[in-house]
């Protein structure tokens, strides 16, 4: 026997048989994938300098931000798109696409949600989002206490409508959409937007600058905790046109948040374009976490459509003893190229990522983090699990840098990959730069199928192969999945156990 | 694609200054092609993602920095008390005088300089050939440097299983030597060759050593580059490896300002065993990169890197290793470590370990660390009455032993483990630590 075995369809062991077959399935199976029928209008197709204006016209910016765009767009030209990632797409045509859609009802910007059009909060019902107060989250019901989450709703290009704005701005925090913001608190953005992540960063950052309709803002301020968590839902729903949202979150000292992120898109035969901006700022003994759960149209079992998802989020920790988490579930989108950051400026700081992603079918993910530590006794940890299938091909990519003056510094590293079945591919790409020796810096990662000893041993305690199989493949993800918050936990869980189905039993 | 004006420029200015070697028959053949790859790809540059931690500034120059032989003293030679035929090269030359006979049962020795006239037929299908087969997905344009432009190097084909060793020494004397070394070796099906390398060779060395490893044959590499402080080397390894057949490679390295080791593995038979294993000690201006790529292309082989670092005094290692499994390739059992020391707060480590996996029946890890000596370790030994630069050296062997451990010979394993001692005991009395 030799060299390469010609791929063959054989599938070894009845439990792979049944977690392939549902894995295929799943393709089918994208429970968001449908469109709501709305009149919406669009900026001309394409991008130029013309867009850029009208974008900012429609938000009714002020000029220093019309500069500020139109800075980025100029620099954006004379980019390079990067191709380094493991990623294979075919060439983006920039100018085949929509960079503004805004559903026709939202002309004159709705006072409240009562007057939002009653087919866009038909919509988020159905995405189970409750735009309207005192609403629960789907699945946590029958808690003691009702658990308030507010809700930021963007719809294409604009945002939709923000809930629990008067109780948050009781606690002096301020949640709204980042168009307003730019209206409304001009300081705090001029001061904060582009100071985590330039203009001139990389390719699609630059693209955001320039384009961004609209996104978050947060800004809690000094010594306060969120009275809630805080939680922005994407959604795509206008054809050929590419959404870019932009977050900037603030966390002024001693104070505390929790950020969710949800997305989804319809089922489209044509690719669309994502390519987001996350800008975290975190002071002095501030701590933010932020959840996502990404579950972008991944387009079909033969890569048909899906959504190409470019997106930039960094966090720095200005202060010392500041603290960020990143939790990421990626389960959705034809292309994931995301590196969720933390630059660890302040003294004691902290930064932590925990990311499952799952790759199917024809997914390709190329996906991880930079862990950038500065001061001293700074600690980070990453934890990363990728789950790939079919012929999908995900990579993990980090960085891991001990500046020389970050005496005392820790990092820890694991990313494990699982394979399921023989034409997927995991790979494991990371950097590690440690310049000074005070430090230590550890780095694991593992690729295998579903252990046979772990198998094994489930067996002989009586149990039944599909049971342990379920057990063994929950252990793989556990670390990532209790550390979401509870309400993503329970998104996340049934979506690890839906691309799992069968195996798990 | 043509390239880049600063790449061409680079290569030009590298070749003017090539000393004219007048290849004759298939060398000459092999030599075109490789000129043509290498004008492709043009010379390493800061800026390629390759060699991102490590500056190809002073492997690529036209003029090679002056480096002065290294004073052993009266320290017994390597390998002196091994039973080996010795083959001397002198700044890149092969020195007859002071080698032995070349014969040797079941081997069959050339001279590069010698064999592009003569139909050594082996020897055409391996020279320039592995080489070129690693250079995809990763360009190496050393490499194909040193096919195109060798001075000289040895083919060596076994047929049977070599009694003795077989030691290439490399003599440093000019203090400007640029010397460029190929060699091949070709060990036939069950046949089995011990490779030992010692000394730095030039001012300046690059190298290539292919390796061609049949079904069922054995081939054991170990190498110790000179202490030459000011060298800098640039070497390759490229092997191919038939079913059942055993790899195991050990590389040390003391001193040198610049080191850039690269190891490119390929298994192509099923139940193939590659073992690539290093341990590097290096003081003040000391660059040591380990660049390996490991390709699983056939079923249940095994493959190990391992490779440690003690580094001070702002002494920098680099290590970029890559366990690549093609389609296929099931049950295969891959295993990569990277460690370093770092003895002082200006030492630094960067690395790349990197995985890129293919088959879904496998079990691949790998693993990296950096960080100092472990002060608890060494407060313990010191409270058992060990003085604190015995114990610093007994914890820095310690970290060292797993890489050692890769050498099959325990006698060769012993006198590496000796000498790295030493240079511990001076280097530590040096820093007055």
């Amino acid at each position: 026997m030799t060299a390469i075995l010609e791929t063959s369809q054989d599938i070894r062991e009845g439990v792979d048989r049944e977690t392939i077959e549902t894995v295929q399935a799943m393709a089918g199976k994208y429970k968001y994938g449908w469109e709501t029928e709305i009149e919406t209008e669009y900026a001309p197709k394409g991008i130029s300098e013309d867009i850029v204006r009208l974008i900012s016209q429609k938000n009714g910016e002020p000029e220093w931000m019309l500069d500020w765009r139109l800075a980025a767009y100029r620099r954006w030209v004379q980019m390079e798109e990067p191709r380094w990632a493991m990623l294979n797409y075919p060439e983006i045509d920039y100018q085949d696409q929509y960079y503004y859609a805004k559903p026709k009802s939202m002309a004159s910007k709705p006072k409240s949600l009562d007057e939002v059009d009653p087919k866009l909060l038909a919509t988020y019902a159905k995405l189970g989002i409750p735009l309207k107060e005192q609403m629960l989250l789907a699945g946590v019901e029958g808690e003691a206490e009702p658990r308030k989450v507010a809700v930021d709703a963007v719809f294409d290009s604009v945002s939709v409508g923000t809930t629990f704005k008067a109780e948050l701005a009781k606690a002096g925090v301020i949640f709204c959409p980042i168009s307003e913001a730019i209206r409304d608190y001009p300081d705090l953005v001029k001061q904060y937007l582009g100071s985590v992540v330039p203009q001139s960063d990389n390719f699609f950052a630059t693209l955001n600058s320039a384009v961004f309709s609209d996104g978050s803002f947060v800004y809690i301020p000094k010594g306060t905790r969120c009275p809630m968590e805080l939680s922005t839902y994407f959604r795509i729903n206008a054809e050929n046109t590419g959404q870019f949202e932009r977050t900037l979150i603030i966390a002024d000292e001693g104070s505390y948040v929790s950020y969710l992120e949800g997305c989804t898109a319809p089922k489209r035969d044509i690719h669309q374009l994502h390519a987001a901006v996350v800008e975290i700022v975190i002071l002095k003994d501030a701590e933010v976490k932020y959840s996502t759960v990404q579950n972008w149209y991944p387009g079909d079992e033969n890569g048909v459509g899906g959504i190409y998802n470019f997106v930039t989020k960094r966090a720095d920790c200005r202060g010392d003893r500041a603290k960020v988490m990143w939790t990421q579930v990626e389960t959705g989108s034809a292309i994931t190229w995301k590196y969720p950051s933390c630059i660890l400026r302040g003294d004691d700081a902290q930064g932590e990522f925990y990311s499952i992603a799952i790759a199917n079918n024809a997914q390709q993910a190329d996906t991880g983090t930079k862990m950038v530590h500065l001061g001293k006794r700074t600690k980070s940890r990453i934890v990363s699990k990728g789950i790939s299938a079919g012929r999908a091909q995900n990579t993990y990519r980090g960085l891991v840098s001990m500046h020389p003056k970050a005496k005392d510094s820790r990092n820890y590293t694991q990313c494990d990959s699982l394979l399921i079945g023989d034409k997927c591919g995991a790979h494991t790409v990371p950097y590690i730069e440690v310049r000074n020796n005070s430090s230590r810096v550890e780095h694991e990662a593992t690729t295998s199928k579903v252990d046979d000893d772990q198998l094994f041993y489930c067996r002989s305690r009586g149990m039944d192969e599909e049971e342990a199989v379920a057990l063994v493949v929950n252990g793989f993800c556990k670390e990532v999945l209790q550390a979401l918050p509870m309400e993503f936990a329970m998104e996340a869980q049934s979506l690890v156990a839906i691309s799992l189905e069968g195996s798990v039993g | 694609m043509a390239l880049p004006k600063v790449k061409e420029d680079a290569l030009a200015a590298r070749l003017a200054v090539m000393p004219e070697h007048a290849g004759k028959g298939w060398l000459a053949g092999a030599r075109a092609e490789a000129l043509a790859r290498l004008a492709a790809m043009g010379l390493p540059a800061r800026r390629d993602e390759y060699w991102r931690y490590t500056d190809p500034a002073g492997l690529i120059s036209p003029e090679v920095s002056a480096a002065a032989p290294f004073a052993a003293g009266d320290e017994t030679p390597i390998f002196d008390g091994i039973d080996r035929l010795n083959l001397v090269f002198v700044d890149g030359l092969f020195d007859p005088a002071q080698s032995d006979d070349p014969a040797l049962a079941g081997v069959e020795i050339e001279r590069l300089a010698e064999a592009g006239g003569k139909d050594i037929h082996w020897a055409q299908g391996v020279y320039g050939v592995l080489e070129a087969r690693g250079q995809t997905p990763v360009q190496r344009p050393l490499a194909a440097l040193a096919t195109a432009e060798a001075t000289d190097g040895v083919l060596i084909r076994v047929t049977g299983r070599a009694t003795r060793p077989v030691a290439l020494h490399y003599v440093h004397e000019s203090n400007t030597s640029d010397a460029i070394l190929h060699h091949c070796v070709k060990v036939e099906a069950g046949a089995a060759l011990t490779l030992l390398e010692s000394g730095p060779g030039a001012a300046r060395l690059t190298k290539v050593l292919e390796v061609e490893v049949a079904d069922g044959a054995e081939f054991h590499h170990i190498r110790v580059q000179g202490r030459d402080h000011e060298r800098r080397a640039a070497t390759h390894i490229f092997a191919r490896l038939g079913a059942r057949s055993e790899f195991r490679s050990f590389t040390l390295t003391a001193n040198g300002r610049m080191t850039r080791n690269e190891a490119v593995l390929e298994l192509t038979g099923d139940e193939a065993r590659a073992h690539v294993a290093g341990a590097a000690v290096g003081d003040g201006d000391f660059h040591h990169d380990d660049t390996v790529f490991v390709t699983h292309a056939a079923e249940a082989c095994e493959s190990r890197q391992v490779f440690k670092k003690v580094l001070m005094n702002g002494a920098t290692g680099v290590f970029q290793g890559k366990i690549l499994v093609k389609p296929g390739a099931q049950k295969t059992d891959g295993y990569q470590i990277s460690q370093s020391l770092l003895l002082d707060e200006d030492s630094q480590f960067l690395a790349k370990p990197e995985l890129e996996i293919y088959a879904d029946d496998v079990k691949c890890s790998h693993g990296s660390t950096s960080g100092a000596i472990d002060e608890t370790a060494l407060f313990y030994l010191q409270s058992r009455g060990v003085p604190r630069t015995v114990a610093q050296a007994l914890l820095v062997l310690a970290f060292l032993a797993e890489s050692i451990q890769e050498i099959a010979d325990e006698t060769i394993a012993e006198d590496i483990r000796g000498r790295l001692e030493a240079w511990l005991a001076r280097h530590a009395a040096k820093a007055g630590r």
